[in-house]
């Protein structure tokens, strides 16, 4: 958490500081339960490899989720995701090691529009790989 | 089996309600690593403005996979559910997912297009309180590996 971004103090083309979320095979496991979605190539290396996987891949959802927690921590606790879209362009390959994988989020401000809003543009890579393109989020801010 | 397009436009019915809990918020924030007070602490998300605590942006992925189930696992529709990876992912929110919410969702299929080898399917959920307030509309693109007609 950061504090509160406030949209007077933002500037149309500003940096977001990166950062970096792990993603291990336990990560993995406690998102199958969480979100309900059990699809064994997020937990059985044997199946994900047998459909032509390189190893065990991380839910797309999983990695909008790191994007949407870099969004919410940077805005701070009054401002208010009003859209959020991704499109997964390359899976994370999560390895059975104790680093897992890691995803590195940058972003900047790519636009100020009318009623507080602002659109971030955001870039989310793995191993030298971008996972998600045209990912944008549009968050009101006080 | 190919994809059937004559499913284009079909709307399903809407989902059971699910009732939104501060436990199943916690524990989503956990799964996903994300330490926000938002999503755990009633104190701190009444200090941001709301009832309750709040749920993380995807969050709605849990509650309109219930709505877009009876889409993707419809026999009639054909789609080879093994060959599926997630193409696209977009919500689009009125609010925040607050704990208390009672809420039901409604798929859509939107489109049936080929990409190359692979057969995209969209879908739009809409997702809102039982008495219609609307909540949040996701829009979801699955791609079937291999699927183009």
């Amino acid at each position: 958490m950061t504090g509160q971004v406030s949209y007077d103090d933002v500037k149309a083309g500003a940096e977001l500081a990166p950062v970096s979320y792990p993603a291990t095979r336990l990560s993995l496991v406690k998102y199958c339960g969480a979100s309900g979605d059990f699809n064994v190539i997020h937990w059985n290396e044997r199946i994900a490899k047998s459909v032509g996987l390189p190893d065990v891949i991380a839910h797309g959802m999983f990695t909008m989720a790191q994007a949407g927690r870099y969004v919410t921590d940077w805005a701070g606790p009054q401002a208010v995701v009003v859209d959020y879209g991704v499109r997964f362009s390359s899976p994370v390959v999560v390895p059975d090691d104790d680093t897992g994988a890691t995803i590195e989020l940058s972003g900047t401000v790519e636009e100020k529009l009318d009623d507080n809003r602002v659109v971030l543009a955001l870039t989310a890579r793995s191993g030298g790989t971008k996972v998600l393109t045209r990912a944008r989020a549009v968050v009101r801010l006080p | 089996m190919a994809i059937n397009r004559d499913y284009i436009g079909r709307t399903y019915p809407v989902a059971d309600p699910y009732e939104v809990s501060r436990v199943k918020i916690a524990e989503f924030a956990d799964a996903i690593g994300d330490p926000n007070p938002l999503y755990r602490d009633r104190a701190a998300a009444q200090a941001a403005g709301y009832q309750d605590v709040i749920a993380p942006p995807t969050f709605a992925i849990v509650i309109s996979m219930a709505g877009s189930a009876p889409a993707v696992a419809d026999p009639g529709l054909g789609l080879n559910y093994a060959m599926v990876v997630h193409g696209e992912q977009r919500f689009a929110y009125s609010r925040p997912i607050v704990a208390g919410d009672v809420v039901t969702a409604q798929a859509t299929i939107t489109s049936i297009r080929d990409a190359g080898r692979n057969v995209m399917l969209s879908t739009e959920t809409e997702i809102r309180t039982l008495e219609g307030e609307h909540v949040c509309t996701a829009h979801s693109t699955l791609v079937e590996r291999g699927g183009a007609a």
